[in-house]
């Protein structure tokens, strides 16, 4: 393999979100060397590829920073970090009027002021988001930006980070990158358990699905701290285009019904996860399918929703067009999502202090990768990359560069000789992701138990997943391409031994559909209100549970 | 749900290669565009706005309810196009001006 040696000041890892966000930061307050590794390209990379139909994490008019955190952390049923959601949220409105300077549309009112949506959102036109971002970012003199070169893995010597090594997707280039300080912003993980539609439209999900959750399996695999892997996500959706539905619910007001027409969402409450379990529980009641009321809507307010998904979600606007099927008419069905690991919407990711410092010196995390502070959206993880770039700015005057050794190149470059090989092999990366989704969804409370486990179901999912993990190592790839798609499986693999741990470990029902636990269906706050941690450690995970006031 | 890229249209240029964020579009030796990974296609529409001379389509899959339908988009200076054929041949176009916030 070609290789080539790269020496940074600071590393971001995904072009995403935060880490453009962070490199804009960094680069507009020092002189240091800033290099983003991205496996696709910045200007429509993660999450943001299609764009966003709100800023739904800001501070409106009397509203304060302290108002927010007490929100996330009720919606989370008390485990979040308020530490972190506080200097979170007293960035937001920064990071807002800066991206409105920089061209993001934001509807205003006539005396001038942003038009509202609910307490905490505001309305914008988001298409363009992303190409913002990495514009943004890309104009920075001291940017480097290497689209598709995909990291691979971190290294770390007694406890602190030295670089990392990546490869190049379109050449198979072998990339080994020294950097002083490094940013984990890969983002959530997507693909673990089995989707709503796993045939041909199997990744038609609500999350990125190439995020993989890489930065999470990096860090676990180097022994550092993780939160909250038990407090999953899933996300109320319209049925088979996934499109959002809070465009439909605070937009034009649309209820949740059954297919009686009975309004049951105040039954079940109104938190993020109390609104997926309500559908859940209708549909297993024989209640379902459930839907958005949106049947008699105006025909303004109908074109003014075609034109909302198109900027977001366009599957959600041609399914309503092709078959003349429009939301004035007919009402919307919703369902729940396979869960994902996502630490910008629930707690789940690295354990961080303020400064967004994980437990291995040197490397922080921000946006969906780092965890503790649920629904942070986009502007929070705006917010974290420039907290996390501040921070790595104050780590490189304390801290003199440190090198990889030869001995850790040889090493990584002879696993991926391995790997690119034209030697058959029984499986391919796609049968074991196949596999790895089945196990999880029957057996890790997926879509196919309603999202319900136990200890039992647990034990299984386990024996199965360290399994898929022993038939990886025989993947074999033909080009540089899939042999990302065997790092991926990896990294999934990893993510899903850890969510099985963290599972196991919450012996309560804290959080309904989230973490649904059938020998323990009860939420427990004498004994649980504690966050889950875990720290892999000889070949083992290790579960810390530390207190809520911790951190 | 995925895209389809018309052969006739495409110039080669590779703008929709580059910005595919699954890395899914290859060029192939007749310097045309092609979806090397179908079913991996998050539908983010990327590609659409990237090609030149809109040679690409969007349309969902059978197993989410798609019914032969296709999507592309088209811009006009400020205002971005979305085209939508439908089975039975109509044609819908709704513009979204891009200096416009969402309503909703």
């Amino acid at each position: 393999m070609k290789t080539e040696r790269i020496k940074t000041d600071i590393l971001i890892i995904g072009g995403g979100t935060a880490g453009c966000y962070a490199a804009v930061t960094a680069a507009e307050n020092s002189d240091k060397q800033i290099l983003i590794c991205e496996k696709a390209h910045i200007k429509r990379s993660g999450c943001l590829a299609a764009g966003v139909n709100a800023l739904n994490a800001y501070i409106t008019e009397g509203r304060t920073p302290q108002d927010y955190a007490d929100y996330c952390i009720k919606d989370a049923h008390g485990i979040a970090r308020e530490d972190l959601l506080l200097t979170m949220s007293q960035r937001l409105k920064a990071v807002t009027e800066r991206l409105e300077r920089e061209g993001l549309v934001i509807l205003r009112d006539e005396q001038g002021k942003y038009v509202t949506r609910g307490d905490r959102n505001i309305k914008i036109n988001g298409e363009n988001i992303k190409p913002l971002l990495a514009d943004m970012a890309q104009r920075q003199p001291n940017v480097r930006v290497l689209n598709r070169v995909n990291i691979t893995d971190i290294d770390v010597t007694g406890g602190r980070i030295n670089g990392a090594f990546g490869i190049g997707i379109g050449d198979g280039t072998f990339y080994i990158i020294e950097a002083s300080a490094v940013l984990m912003a890969t983002g959530g993980a997507a693909g673990l358990y089995k989707p709503n539609n796993p045939g041909f439209s199997r990744h038609k999900m609500w999350y990125c699905p190439f995020n993989t959750g890489a930065g999470y399996a990096m860090g676990i695999r180097h022994g550092a701290e993780m939160t909250t892997f038990e407090m999953r996500f899933i996300a109320l959706r319209c049925k088979d285009t996934i499109a959002p539905t809070g465009t439909l619910a605070q937009g034009v007001g649309a209820k949740q019904v059954n297919v009686l027409g009975e309004v049951y969402e105040q039954k079940y409450g109104l938190t993020t996860s109390e609104r997926v379990y309500g559908t859940a529980a209708e549909n297993a009641a024989g209640r379902g399918p459930c839907f958005l009321r949106t049947e008699g809507i105006t025909k303004d307010q109908e074109q003014s929703l075609l034109k909302a998904y198109l900027n977001m979600a366009p599957s959600q606007t041609l399914k309503w067009l092709e078959n003349g099927e429009l939301p004035g008419e007919n009402n919307v069905e919703i369902e729940g999502t396979e869960p994902y690991i996502v630490g910008g919407h629930t707690a789940s990711g690295f354990w961080v202090d303020a400064d967004r410092a994980t437990t291995i010196k040197g490397l922080y995390a921000a946006g969906d990768a780092a965890g503790g502070a649920p629904q942070k959206y986009v502007t929070g993880a705006l917010a974290e990359g420039e907290i996390a770039a501040q921070s790595m700015l104050r780590y490189l005057d304390r801290n003199e560069p440190s090198g990889i050794s030869e001995e850790s190149i040889a090493r990584h470059l002879s696993e991926a000789g391995r790997f690119l090989s034209t030697s058959d092999s029984p499986y391919t990366p796609e049968q074991l992701e196949e596999a790895m989704q089945t196990v999880m969804d029957n057996y890790a409370g997926g879509i196919r138990t309603n999202y319900r486990f136990s200890e039992k179901s647990l034990g299984i999912a386990e024996k199965r997943i360290i399994q898929l993990e022993a038939l990886s190592d025989s993947l074999r790839a033909k080009d540089a391409q899939e042999l990302m798609y065997i790092y991926e499986l990896r990294e999934r693999l990893t993510v899903c031994k850890t969510v099985i741990a963290h599972l196991r470990a919450r012996k309560e029902t804290r959080w309904h559909c989230f973490a649904e636990n059938t020998d323990h269906p009860e939420r427990d706050d004498e004994h649980w209100k504690v966050f889950v941690n875990s720290r892999f450690e000889n070949g083992s995970t290790e579960i810390i549970l530390r207190r809520v006031s911790e951190g | 749900m995925s895209i389809e890229i018309n052969k006739n249209k495409c110039i080669g240029c590779g703008k929709c290669r580059d910005v595919c964020p699954g890395t899914l579009i290859a060029l192939g030796e007749d310097r045309k565009a092609f979806i090397r990974y179908p079913r991996d296609c998050w539908g983010c529409t990327s590609c659409l706005k990237e090609c030149p001379v809109y040679a690409i389509s969007f349309f969902l899959g059978a197993d989410m309810g798609g019914t032969g339908g296709r999507l592309h988009t088209e811009k006009e200076g400020d205002i971005l196009k979305w085209i939508t054929e439908r089975p039975d041949g109509r044609v819908i176009v709704t513009e979204v001006d891009t200096r416009e916030s969402n309503k909703y």
